[in-house]
């Protein structure tokens, strides 16, 4: 997008630009060996302080520190590439390294996390077990467990995926036509004013008995979760409209479909994607309480089917995976509404 | 009459007449209905610039709204050519006095939107780009609304005017909200273009040496119900110069009729 450009070129642009690549602090090869040092004694911890002597024995230790040993080796490679780079921070390369410069706090903050971690469970077996279980638990767990972790992940993926865009659409929809048309306002807001406030996991022994398969009800439920925010967000943007929009339209000549096209659903994007959001954050709720109840699949059967085998290592690997989804989930929307919405300024950054 | 010199300069359009007979209108407010318009008469001829010039809220905008059919007026009729107006028609377009730019349309995509709206684009997409460079917004045709200063965002609402080949342009206070200097060099060239496209203008203002620099006529209304006090042929060549002292004389006849002698 050349939009900043733009707005650099002409003279009623607000707002001064700032340079892109910040400059790099003269102290940061010194910040970057501190971190690599730490992630260096979390790895040497771990790999030679041997397990405490009245619990079993952790598979994979080796494994992970060796993990910790790559990652301290290319933390201490930054360190000298910082100052390298210093004088002239030009290329992905120097941008790379400012970005990481960026994180090194939290990168010192995460190895003695590892640290702390390392010593109160398998080192010292401080904390209770099974409950708590050291970080090379998790690694065990994605190098023994993944092909059945990867099933559950595309399972639970192609369920949100499937309920979430009917949702969405539907809620698109139903919040134009809201918005837009008087009767379907009366006929359709008393039922959603009703039903909207009520959680949708609420439907789950109605949705289980009603539909076909517990996938088809599952799907149901995420569209339901998803779909009202998005209607009721959607239905305040169209009815927000500013009427002059639709004057100016009507004056050049614009039909009824263009009116709505182009005009109200243009204007209630803002809006559309706050729904879009909210109905995200609603369809992951969702999904995981219709995998523990009913599918017999996905991230929420697993976190169920982990917990009855007491295998909290498991559990916590999938949480972490489940969290980076979500996540990432979350990023992409807001990526693409940032694509669509480039006119808005001041928009939130997520 | 001042204006028919206008057909042979430019001639590509021609104007369009108005007639508003015996217009009365109001509205509901409170359950009670309150009156705005009060048995308005005026006739338009092709080619005019008639300013409508009245106090603050005496209906002169609902006069315009009422021509460029966005409402139907309580009783009477407005006739365009002789035909009674029965919804809004590209052939009469309105620039307010914000500019209402889509935001989410670049100053191009807004320019076009008569085109698009009208399925022409593809047809008769280089009228935008022509409309752009009348107007001077050659260059920022990808810039978005919020990065216009006021008079730019004012200048791109009139080329997504001018883009139809308007046979009737109505402008609610186009300058109200622009700076003065801005104001005055568009003043200007509004005549001109005025001048070149050969279209009847009609022109909402409070302003009323704009009123006088720009229009043939000004038709100077009451407070609200808005009648019409005066009808003023302004019979002076173009362009017109802000210290002539014919226009000096008219206007303080009109700040007369305005009540406002007192402050001259």
């Amino acid at each position: 997008m050349s939009v900043n450009d733009t707005a650099a070129a002409l003279p009623a642009a607000t707002g001064g630009a700032l340079p892109n690549g910040a400059p790099i602090p003269s102290a940061l090869p010194l910040r970057f060996s501190a971190a690599a040092l730490l992630w260096f004694a979390a790895s040497g911890m771990t790999a030679l302080w041997p397990d405490a002597p009245d619990a079993q024995e952790w598979e994979r230790t080796g494994e992970f520190a060796s993990l910790l040993l790559v990652a301290a080796g290319l933390l201490a490679l930054a360190a000298p590439l910082s100052a390298i780079l210093r004088p002239a921070p030009r290329g992905w390369l120097a941008a790379t390294t400012a970005g990481l410069s960026a994180s090194v706090p939290w990168l010192i903050a995460l190895a003695l996390g590892v640290i702390g971690w390392e010593i109160l469970t398998a080192k010292l077996n401080l904390l209770p077990r099974p409950f708590f279980v050291p970080p090379q638990a998790l690694l065990e767990v994605y190098l023994d467990d993944w092909p059945r972790l990867l099933d559950c992940f595309a399972a639970s993926l192609r369920l949100l995926v499937t309920g979430y865009a009917v949702g969405s659409a539907l809620g698109v929809v139903a919040g134009v036509a809201i918005g837009w048309s008087r009767a379907v306002g009366y006929w359709v807001h008393p039922v959603l004013r009703l039903i909207g406030p009520l959680p949708a996991t609420a439907w789950l022994p109605i949705a289980f008995f009603a539909f076909p398969t517990s996938w088809s009800a599952s799907v149901f439920l995420i569209a339901l979760a998803s779909g009202v925010p998005v209607t009721i967000l959607t239905w305040s943007g169209v009815a927000g409209v500013n009427s002059a929009y639709y004057d100016i339209a009507r004056t050049l000549g614009a039909s009824q479909r263009f009116l709505v096209l182009k005009v109200a659903v243009p204007a209630a994007m803002p809006h559309v994607f706050v729904g879009l959001f909210m109905g995200l954050g609603a369809s992951f709720a969702v999904l995981v309480v219709a995998e523990m109840l009913g599918v017999k699949s996905g991230v929420g059967w697993y976190l169920q089917w982990a917990q009855g085998w007491a295998a909290y290592g498991n559990m916590y690997a999938a949480l972490l995976v489940m969290a980076l989804v979500c996540s990432g989930l979350v990023t992409l929307l807001f990526h693409v509404r940032d694509h669509l919405l480039a006119w808005q300024k001041g928009m939130l950054k997520w | 009459m001042v204006a028919l010199e206008n057909t042979d300069t430019a001639g590509m359009t021609a104007g369009m007449t108005i007639d508003v007979q015996a217009v009365s209108h109001s509205f509901e407010l409170h359950g009670a209905p309150l009156p705005v318009l009060d048995g308005v008469e005026l006739r338009v001829e092709p080619g005019e610039l008639v300013a409508l010039l009245g106090p603050s809220g005496c209906g002169k905008s609902t006069l315009l709204r009422l021509i460029a059919g966005l409402e139907p007026p309580s009783h009477g009729r407005i006739l365009a050519d002789g035909r009674p107006i029965a919804g809004p028609d590209p052939s009469r377009v309105v620039v307010f006095q914000d500019p209402t730019l889509y935001p989410w349309r670049t100053v191009r995509d807004n320019a076009a939107l008569g085109l698009e709206a009208r399925g022409l684009l593809r047809s008769q997409g280089h009228r935008v780009d022509e409309a752009l460079a009348l107007v001077g917004l050659t260059g920022f045709e990808k810039a978005y609304p919020h990065q216009l200063s006021g008079g730019m965002a004012q200048r791109a609402a009139l080329a997504r005017a001018l883009v139809n080949d308007p046979r009737l342009l109505v402008l609610d206070e186009p300058l109200g909200k622009l700076d003065s200097l801005t104001r005055l060099a568009m003043q200007s060239e509004l005549v001109e273009l005025w001048r070149r496209a050969g279209f009847t203008g009609l022109l909402v203002t409070h302003d009323i040496e704009e009123a006088l620099f720009m229009a043939t006529r000004v038709i100077v209304f009451s407070e609200r119900p808005a009648r019409i006090k005066a009808d003023l042929p302004i019979d002076r060549p173009y362009p017109r110069h802000r210290g002539d002292p014919v226009l000096t004389e008219l206007r303080h006849r009109i700040l007369e009729l305005l009540g406002l002698a007192e402050t001259w």
